[in-house]
């Protein structure tokens, strides 16, 4: 296979097959739609359920007597605190504070954690955390990304699907937890988490059975039907992640974004001793970062889109990270960095659209909540 | 297969175009929107506004993005597509009737001549494929 070739996760064939757009995701062959396309998408899964293949996720192995506090040094949140079963949101981030990636950090025992990171910064991060890596650290790190397929099945009949084809008690399975059973019979790492603001759950298993596991939650989930589920393409995964204001990597975070400019100070925990970055985030939260990561919707026609410059008084003063129509609120949205005394909900800004200033609000986020 | 209807000029902008006398209705064809995607917005030009061939006249989006749509030939708004603001979605499921986008009255007659017919638009479809 030549490097310009692009990788391809075990489902590929099936994402064809529905009919997928397929597009060249950070150097996946990956489905940005379906036949139903983005907005159907979107809406099925905020009112029934939606699957997601994410098996281009990036997956490392953190194993040995050293593993927590050797993840502790590399992330912002606090690793001591998690137990068995519990999964957490956190950052790797530089010497300067900046982000490395986000990742989701998993607790599987004492001596063994698992970090799924983002796919196209999968080799970065797994050479950041090697580069980190000593056998002082009294610790082994693998990359295991290859041996994880990776399904996730969101909304709020996700529960209900996804209980038919495992004896995992699914409802004692909390936010942010998960738990090792079996999937149709396979092997699986059931975890209820996700990147749409809606319940479910993403599962990992053994890239062999991913079209078993795929086909079998199209079935259970009535695809086809008036309100079955559908597969959902990148293009629905990031209006969902949007309307949700989770942040996404290479937008609303990067190597030059420290957590306090994108709002992530809940993960960034200064106190539970030292970390990469630890000094220069200190500083920051101490004079306050000068640009902070803000929600605002249209108030005025007009689509604001990544990189659009904001005004304020006419006077540029930031800009847009990510944009788009938000198909279940049916608002225009976005975020952007703006100076932190601009932030506040009822701000007015305008954002430059091809040359023309059209009106915003800075508003609350997340823009979505689910009623739970 | 994307539908090309027989009686319609067609741009290699993706454009179709209905003449009648020197007025010329403008939409954008099954091929186009397909590939847009879910259109969620179109941005049109005011009566009155004149344009040269091939200028810029406003912009469709998807929820991914946006794309310019440029006039096939040259001449003065008469008429905008007012629908389009309540249910930019027409472009999607009727891109030829309910989803067309503007009339002009055009500067030049002749010039819708040298449009392609839907055959010739239908080769340029399968030759770019």
């Amino acid at each position: 296979m030549s490097e310009n070739e692009l990788k391809r996760t075990p489902l590929n064939d099936a994402h064809r097959a529905l009919g997928g757009k397929m597009v060249d995701f950070g150097g996946w062959d990956m489905p940005v739609q379906y036949k139903a396309g983005v907005i159907d998408e979107h809406l099925r899964c905020r009112t029934s359920s939606g699957l997601f293949d994410v098996s281009h996720m990036g997956e490392i192995w953190v194993v040995g007597p050293g593993a927590i506090s050797f993840v502790n040094r590399i992330t912002t949140n606090d690793v001591t605190k998690l137990v068995e079963g519990q999964a957490q949101y956190s950052a790797l981030t530089n010497e300067k504070g900046g982000i490395v990636d986000d990742l989701l950090v998993y607790r599987f025992g004492e001596e063994k954690l698992l970090l799924v990171v983002n796919a196209g910064t999968t080799e970065k991060d797994f050479a950041w955390i090697s580069s980190h890596h000593s056998a002082a650290d009294n610790c082994t790190i693998e990359n295991a990304s290859a041996k994880f397929c990776q399904i996730a099945v969101q909304g709020p009949n996700a529960l209900k699907i996804l209980q038919q084809i495992t004896e995992t008690p699914l409802e004692a399975i909390s936010y942010y937890h998960f738990s090792e059973g079996k999937v149709d019979g396979v092997d699986a790492i059931i975890s209820r988490t996700g990147y749409t603001g809606e319940d479910g759950f993403e599962v990992y298993a053994d890239p062999k059975f991913a079209e078993q596991l795929w086909n079998k939650f199209l079935a259970l989930g009535g695809f086809g039907d008036g309100d079955g589920i559908l597969p959902c393409g990148l293009a629905a995964r990031n209006t969902l992640r949007l309307e949700a204001a989770m942040s996404l990597y290479g937008h609303e975070l990067g190597d030059d974004i420290t957590p306090y400019e994108a709002n992530l100070g809940w993960i960034t925990k200064l106190a539970k001793g030292d970390f990469i970055g630890r000094q220069a985030l200190a500083e920051q939260k101490e004079a306050g970062p000068k640009r902070k990561l803000a929600g605002f919707e249209m108030t005025e026609p007009g689509i604001a889109r990544d990189g659009f410059d904001v005004y304020v008084n006419d006077e540029k003063c930031g800009v847009v990270t990510s944009g788009s129509p938000a198909p279940y609120l049916k608002k225009n949205i976005g975020l952007a960095f703006l100076p932190p005394a601009f932030t506040t909900a009822g701000q007015e800004i305008k954002i430059d659209i091809r040359g023309r200033k059209v009106a915003a609000v800075v508003v609350p986020t997340p823009f979505y909540k689910r009623r739970k | 297969m994307s539908n090309i209807p027989e009686n319609l000029r067609y741009s290699k902008d993706h454009e179709w175009i209905a003449v009648d006398g020197d007025v010329a209705t403008i939409g954008i064809t099954d091929y186009a929107q397909h590939s847009l995607g879910d259109v969620v917005y179109v941005d049109l030009p005011r009566v009155g506004d004149k344009f040269d061939t091939h200028e810029s006249f406003g912009s469709v989006e998807s929820v991914k993005a946006v794309s310019e749509i440029f006039t096939p030939l040259g001449g003065e708004i008469t008429e905008v597509n007012d629908g389009l603001n309540d249910t930019p979605e027409s472009v999607n499921s009727d891109p030829y009737s309910a989803g067309w986008m503007i009339k002009m009255k055009m500067a030049n007659s002749g010039e819708a001549d040298a449009l392609l017919s839907a055959a010739e638009y239908e080769e340029y479809l399968e030759a770019s494929a």
